[in-house]
C-alpha cells in the first residue's frame, strides 16, 4: 500500500498535516505522540514582528464547530528561525509549511526572502485570516491582490509556494485562478468562515473581537464544495481542510480533489486527531482496496 | 508519552444546588495532580467538539476529585455521568501554585475558585483560608477546608459567616502573611492583586479563560502579562500577581 503523495515535488510520507493555528509549532503535541508520523505541519501564522493579538476570550463554540478570533499572536519570524524550526528539523521528520501573513505586500515578500535560506519546506500564505484589521481576509478576497501577493511572494520565495484561500467570497475558482496565473505552485483551502455568536442574555458577542472565524466539522460541506470547484478550476495541486474529524472526512477532501488534507479544530477535540485521521484513511484504502493513496485524489464521480 | 486518559467515575454526588462532585479513577493522574492543575474533559455527546477546563480539587491514591458548578451544554453533561461511567481527559495540565514553604500563607477563595484551593490547603502548613459564597445554600466542603488550616468564611448577602467579602477579612488580618493565593471570579483577584501592592506581599492569582487545545498550542486562552500574552493553560492558570495585567 502507498501512502506517499509529491505534492509541489515535495514527498510527503503521507497525505495528513496538521492546519495553521491549531497545533502550535508541533512540540506540544508531540508529547502525546510522535508528530514525524504526519505527513507535516503548518506551523501558526507567522510575521515579520512578533504580535500579541486580540484581546480574550478569543474562542466561542458554537453548533458544529467554533469561531476563534486569535488575530496572530505569534512570536514572529527570526524566533521561529532561530528556535522552532532547528529543534523541529534536528528532531522531526514530517515536513515543516511555514504559513506566513502580512499587512501589505512587502510584508509578505519580506517573509518569503527571511525564509529563503532555512530548512522550510513550503510556504503557505496566508491571505485569508478575518481576525486582522490591516491585510488579512481582505487580501483574499480581491482577486488582483492575490496575483499581487502572489507574484511579489513567488519573486522571493525559494521554496514552493501555496497560496491559503478565503471562503468570504462569491467565486473562490476567480481567486484560485488569480494565484494561479501569478505563478502560485499550489493552493489551500479554506480558511474560516467570518461568523459571530451573541450572548442573549448579555445581548453583548462572546468574542471580545465580536467577530471571528467560523471552523469545525459545521463548514466540511462549504470546504469539500470549493475544493471540488476550485479543483476543476485550476491545474496545480490542492490541500484541503475544514471541519475534517476522521479518516473519511478527509478521503472526501481528497475524492474532490484535494493531493493533502490538514486537520485544524479536530486536534482540540482529540489531541491525537490527525494521527487517527491517518490511520482512518489507511482504513479506508483497505476496506476498499485501495493500493495507492493517489488514486484518491480527484476521483469523485460526480452525478 | 503523554495520554488521553480514561477515568472511572467510582463516586458522583451534589454537595449544593447545581454543584456537582466527582471522584475520578486514574492512578497516573492521581500521582502526577499537583495543587491548581486541572483537567481537559471532553464532553462525549456527539455536540460539543471543545473539552471543558475542571480544577483539580484534591488527589490521593488513584483517586482524583473534581467539582463543578452546572452552566451549560457541557457542564450539565458532566452532571448526567453516573458511578461507572468513563471521561477521556487530558491531564494533570497546567503549571498550579508554587509553594514557598516557611512562609504564613493566605488563601483567598471566591465561589467555584475554592474547589481548586483544597489540595492547595492540605499541602500547605495551616494556612489562614478565607472563602466567598454567595449565601449559606452555596456554602461548600466547610469541614473539609477547616481541617486544614484556619477558615473564615464571608457570603454576600449575610445568611452565614462574616456579611461581606473574604478580602475584606483578610485584609484585617494582613499582618500575619506572607504570602497570598487566589482563586476565584475576576474582580475578586483583581482585588487580590490590588491588596498584595497595598501591603507590599507576594500572591499569586489563578486566572481563568476559555479555552481550545490546553496544552499551549492554540493561543486562544491568553492572560495579559507584563512579558505579554501568556497562556494560561500550559504558562498559568497559576500566575504572579505582580505579572497580571487587569484592564
Ligand atoms: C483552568 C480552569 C479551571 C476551572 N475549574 C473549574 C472548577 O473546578 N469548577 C467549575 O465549576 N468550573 C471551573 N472552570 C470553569 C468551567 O470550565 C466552565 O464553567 C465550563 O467550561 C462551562 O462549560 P459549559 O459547557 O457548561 O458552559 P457553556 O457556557 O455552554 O460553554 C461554552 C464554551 O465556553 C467555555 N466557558 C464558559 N464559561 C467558562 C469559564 N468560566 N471558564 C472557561 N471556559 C468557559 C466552555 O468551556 C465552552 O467552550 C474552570 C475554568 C478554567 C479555565
Ligand atoms: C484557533 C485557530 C487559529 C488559526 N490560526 C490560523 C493562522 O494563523 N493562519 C492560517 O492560515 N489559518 C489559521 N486558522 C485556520 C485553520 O488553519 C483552518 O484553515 C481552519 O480552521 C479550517 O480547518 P478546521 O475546520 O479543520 O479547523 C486557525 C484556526 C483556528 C481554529
Ligand atoms: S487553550 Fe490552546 S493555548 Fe491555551
Amino acid at each position: 500500500m502507498n501512502t506517499k503523495v509529491n505534492f509541489c515535488g515535495i514527498e510527503f510520507d503521507n497525505p495528513v498535516l496538521t492546519a495553521s493555528g491549531t497545533y502550535g509549532f508541533g512540540l506540544e503535541y508531540d508529547q502525546y505522540y510522535n508528530i514525524s508520523q504526519l505527513g507535516g505541519i503548518s506551523v501558526k501564522g507567522l510575521t515579520l514582528k512578533e504580535r500579541e493579538g486580540n484581546p480574550t476570550p478569543r474562542i466561542a463554540e458554537t453548533y458544529g464547530g467554533m469561531l476563534n478570533s486569535v488575530g496572530l499572536q505569534n512570536p514572529g519570524v527570526e524566533t521561529f528561525k532561530s528556535f522552532y524550526l532547528p529543534k523541529l528539523k534536528a528532531e522531526k521528520t514530517c515536513k515543516v509549511i511555514a504559513n506566513i501573513a502580512g499587512s501589505t505586500v512587502e510584508d509578505y515578500a519580506e517573509m518569503a526572502r527571511s525564509l529563503r535560506d532555512t530548512a522550510v519546506d513550503m510556504l503557505e500564505v496566508n491571505i485569508s485570516c478575518p481576525n486582522v484589521k490591516n491585510g488579512g481576509m481582505a487580501f483574499g478576497t480581491d482577486p488582483k491582490m492575490v496575483e499581487t501577493i502572489t507574484r511579489a511572494v513567488k519573486s522571493q520565495a525559494a521554496q514552493p509556494v501555496v497560496m491559503k484561500l478565503s471562503p468570504n467570497v462569491t467565486d473562490i475558482t476567480e481567486m484560485a485562478r488569480a494565484a494561479e496565473s501569478a505563478g502560485a505552485d499550489g493552493l489551500s483551502l479554506i480558511n474560516t468562515l467570518l461568523g459571530m455568536k451573541i450572548d442573549v442574555r448579555t445581548r453583548r458577542p462572546i468574542l471580545a473581537n465580536n467577530m471571528g472565524g467560523y471552523s469545525g466539522p459545521g463548514v466540511k460541506p462549504v470546504a469539500v464544495r470549493m475544493v471540488y470547484q476550485v479543483a476543476r478550476a485550476v491545474k496545480i495541486p490542492i490541500i484541503g481542510m475544514g471541519g475534517i474529524m476522521n479518516g473519511e472526512d478527509a478521503v472526501e477532501f481528497m475524492l474532490a480533489g484535494a493531493s493533502l488534507v490538514m486537520v485544524g479544530t479536530a486536534n482540540f477535540t482529540d489531541p491525537f486527531a490527525a494521527l487517527k485521521v491517518k490511520n482512518g484513511i489507511i482504513d479506508y484504502m483497505r476496506r476498499c482496496g485501495v493500493e495507492d493513496v493517489n488514486e484518491l485524489i480527484g476521483a469523485v464521480k460526480p452525478n | 508519552m503523554r495520554e488521553d486518559l480514561k477515568c472511572e467515575i467510582i463516586f458522583r454526588r451534589e454537595i449544593a444546588p447545581n454543584q456537582i462532585e466527582l471522584i475520578l479513577k486514574n492512578r497516573r493522574l492521581a500521582q502526577e495532580a499537583r495543587p491548581g492543575q486541572f483537567v481537559h474533559i471532553a464532553i462525549e455527546n456527539g455536540v460539543n467538539i471543545l473539552r471543558r477546563p475542571i480544577s483539580i480539587c484534591d488527589s490521593f491514591m488513584e483517586n482524583t476529585r473534581i467539582i463543578f458548578e452546572i452552566k451549560g451544554e457541557g457542564t450539565r453533561w458532566l452532571a448526567e455521568r453516573r458511578e461507572g461511567d468513563v471521561l477521556t481527559l487530558m491531564g494533570p495540565l497546567g503549571n498550579g501554585f508554587s509553594i514557598e514553604p516557611g512562609k504564613r500563607a493566605f488563601v483567598i477563595g471566591g465561589g467555584i475558585g475554592t474547589f481548586p484551593l483544597y489540595k492547595l490547603c492540605k499541602t500547605l502548613n495551616k494556612p489562614e483560608i478565607f472563602l466567598g459564597f454567595r449565601n449559606k445554600d452555596m456554602v461548600v466542603m466547610e469541614n473539609e477546608f477547616s481541617m486544614t488550616g484556619n477558615l473564615h468564611i464571608a457570603t454576600d448577602d449575610g445568611s452565614y459567616g462574616y456579611y461581606g467579602f473574604a478580602i475584606t477579612l483578610a485584609e484585617e488580618k494582613i499582618d500575619g502573611c506572607d504570602i497570598i493565593y487566589a482563586c476565584g471570579p475576576r474582580p475578586m483577584l483583581k482585588a487580590v492583586k490590588a491588596l498584595a501592592e497595598k501591603y507590599g506581599k507576594k500572591a499569586q492569582l489563578s486566572m481563568e479563560e476559555r479555552m481550545g487545545c490546553g496544552i499551549g498550542a492554540c493561543l486562544v486562552c491568553v492572560c495579559k502579562t507584563t512579558t505579554g500574552n501568556r497562556q494560561v493553560c500550559l504558562q498559568g492558570p497559576v500566575f504572579d500577581a505582580d505579572e497580571v495585567i487587569f484592564d
